[in-house]
């Protein structure tokens, strides 16, 4: 703790976040506030990347078959595995992008949660006589947190469900379009897929635009289209991905 | 105007505090917000009671000591308006008017609506100068510096250092007020040799009592001076490349730590 200039009749004010001796610079870069939003923004870019490459690779259940009557969706999930053999073992580039992505959401998650432990103690006391705020954003960006935990549990259901099968009666390995929408028919599965990506779009609307503040990617010349780009990536990925409950429920597929 | 106020009340530091509601009768328009609690508190030493205790200064928006929020706004309902600042005419006769103090961890109440604002003083400590011993007066102009950047450097310097970007902010962050103390200097080349220990100093000691920012951006919104959240988008920029500038790593937070205005 440092030094505090004198004040009369003012106790010390406590410190809210103590620092530990200078470490190795990536310790010590993480160990700041400003280090971790910087983390949450990387993160968050690589979940970005993935969510819409998700979106994009399941368009393909709209696509059809190819000539042999396999359904495109079930190609391209095993041209995945496949991924840059033989220099890379069967599954080998899958498993390097789901490790990267793993670390990515644990670090994502490490890092908020330990900054909201902060903010809470730096705010220990709220307005007794209620606090307007200025901004309708901030109600979703004060949700970050909720919407957060949403979109996580959701990733897990939908892991139990999709990906190891045990959430889904009907699963068969490999076979990615008939579990979808064997999964999807289900109309309490389509609506927490709903739910889920909803959850998601106040997520990437709030994260879309707060990254490029975190990492300082601010300039008066592009600003204005942050927002945009923000409402953009948003209704792209979550409009697409509400597609695909819907058109299964509705029998579409 | 005849108004009620709901007032925070806390004997010191250590007391809980409650809101307590007194009248304002005969308040004219043309009154300032802390003239009405000029009034308020002449009846309250009438009637023998405690005046309430309000930090200021100036009374012209510009020292920054005035902060109180009304009604569930820091410096109330006017945009870009410090409360010494904010007329009676902003408020409708038979308004019921809440006043309360800051609420931070870092700016504890000393009493009734005055914090402690020390811990702004501790960050401008760590970084927020100079070290060029500046001699005799240069000549004017010897210093090129393009007019958009001299714009935004006072922009910048514009911050009183009130603290309502803290009160403003869920999180109790203080990086309105940290990023403007910091751009003001590295935007000028004045500023440039220090640029990048300042920034680490300056950061580093404001974690240290302040939450982080999660980019609400209602610090902006209260700010009386209209600084913009662009400055802590270049706050983080400068301080993550601070991270690269170092190479031997001859100053870190703890060595700038105290020593600066000393
Ligand atoms: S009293 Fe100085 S800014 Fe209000």
């Amino acid at each position: 703790m440092s030094s505090m200039p004198g004040r009369a009749g003012a106790g010390p004010v406590a410190p809210v976040h103590q620092k530990g001796p200078r470490r190795f610079w990536i310790q010590q870069f993480y160990g700041s506030a400003l280090g971790k939003k910087a983390v949450m923004a990387l993160t968050g870019i690589i979940g970005l990347g993935f969510v819409f490459m998700h979106m994009a690779g399941n368009l393909k259940i709209y696509t059809g078959e190819n000539a042999d009557g396999v359904k495109h969706i079930d190609e391209y999930g095993e041209w995945l595995r496949t991924l840059l053999e033989p220099a890379v073992p069967h599954t080998g580039t899958l498993w390097l992008l789901r490790g990267i992505l793993i670390i990515a959401v644990l670090l994502h998650i490490h890092a908020a949660i330990t900054l909201s432990m902060i903010n809470r103690r730096a705010r220990p006391t709220g307005y007794k006589g209620g606090r307007t705020y200025g901004l309708g954003g901030t109600y979703v960006a004060r949700s970050m947190r909720i919407t957060g935990i949403l979109v996580a549990a959701f990733i897990v259901f939908h892991l139990f469900d999709l990906t190891w099968g045990p959430a889904n009666p009907d699963f068969e390995r490999g076979q990615v379009f008939h579990n979808v929408t064997s999964s999807l028919d289900r109309w309490w599965v389509a609506g927490i897929y709903i739910v889920g990506n909803l959850a998601l779009g106040l997520h990437l609307w709030h994260g879309v635009w707060s990254l490029f503040q975190s990492l300082g990617l601010n300039n008066p010349r592009f600003n204005t289209w942050r927002r945009g780009l923000a409402w953009g990536f948003t209704v792209l990925v979550v409009g697409a991905n509400l597609t695909f409950p819907i058109a299964i429920l509705s029998g579409a597929v | 105007m005849n108004l009620t106020l709901k007032v925070w009340r806390q004997r010191g530091p250590s007391d809980a505090g409650h809101f307590e509601a007194y009248d304002a009768p005969g308040i004219t328009e043309d009154m300032s917000f802390l003239e009405m609690l000029d009034v308020v508190n002449e009846q309250l030493i009438h009637s023998g009671r405690e005046a309430i205790a309000f930090d200021h200064d100036c009374r012209e928006g510009i020292c920054g000591s005035c902060g109180m929020v009304i009604n569930g706004k820091p410096h109330g309902p006017k945009k870009l308006t410090t409360t010494c600042q904010l007329h009676m005419r902003n408020f409708r006769d038979g308004d019921s008017i809440t006043v309360e103090p800051w609420r931070a961890a870092a700016f504890p109440v000393v009493k009734d609506l005055v914090v402690d604002r020390r811990p702004f003083d501790a960050i401008i400590q760590a970084g927020g100068w100079i070290t060029a011993p500046t001699g005799g007066a240069q000549d004017a102009n010897l210093t090129p510096i393009p007019k958009a950047v001299a714009d935004q450097a006072f922009d910048a310097a514009a911050c009183i250092g009130c603290g309502a970007c803290v009160a403003a902010c869920p999180n109790g962050a203080a990086q309105l007020f940290t990023s403007a103390k910091a751009a003001h200097l590295n935007l000028l080349p004045q500023g440039q040799p220090e640029r990048w220990s300042r920034v680490t100093a300056m950061v580093d000691r404001m974690e240290e009592y302040f939450g982080s920012c999660t980019n609400y951006g209602e610090c902006q919104q209260a700010c009386p001076k209209g600084i913009s959240i662009d400055f802590i988008a270049m706050m983080n920029r400068d301080y993550l490349k601070a991270q690269f500038k170092d190479r031997k790593r001859l100053v870190g937070a703890s060595d700038l730590a105290g020593d600066g205005a000393g």
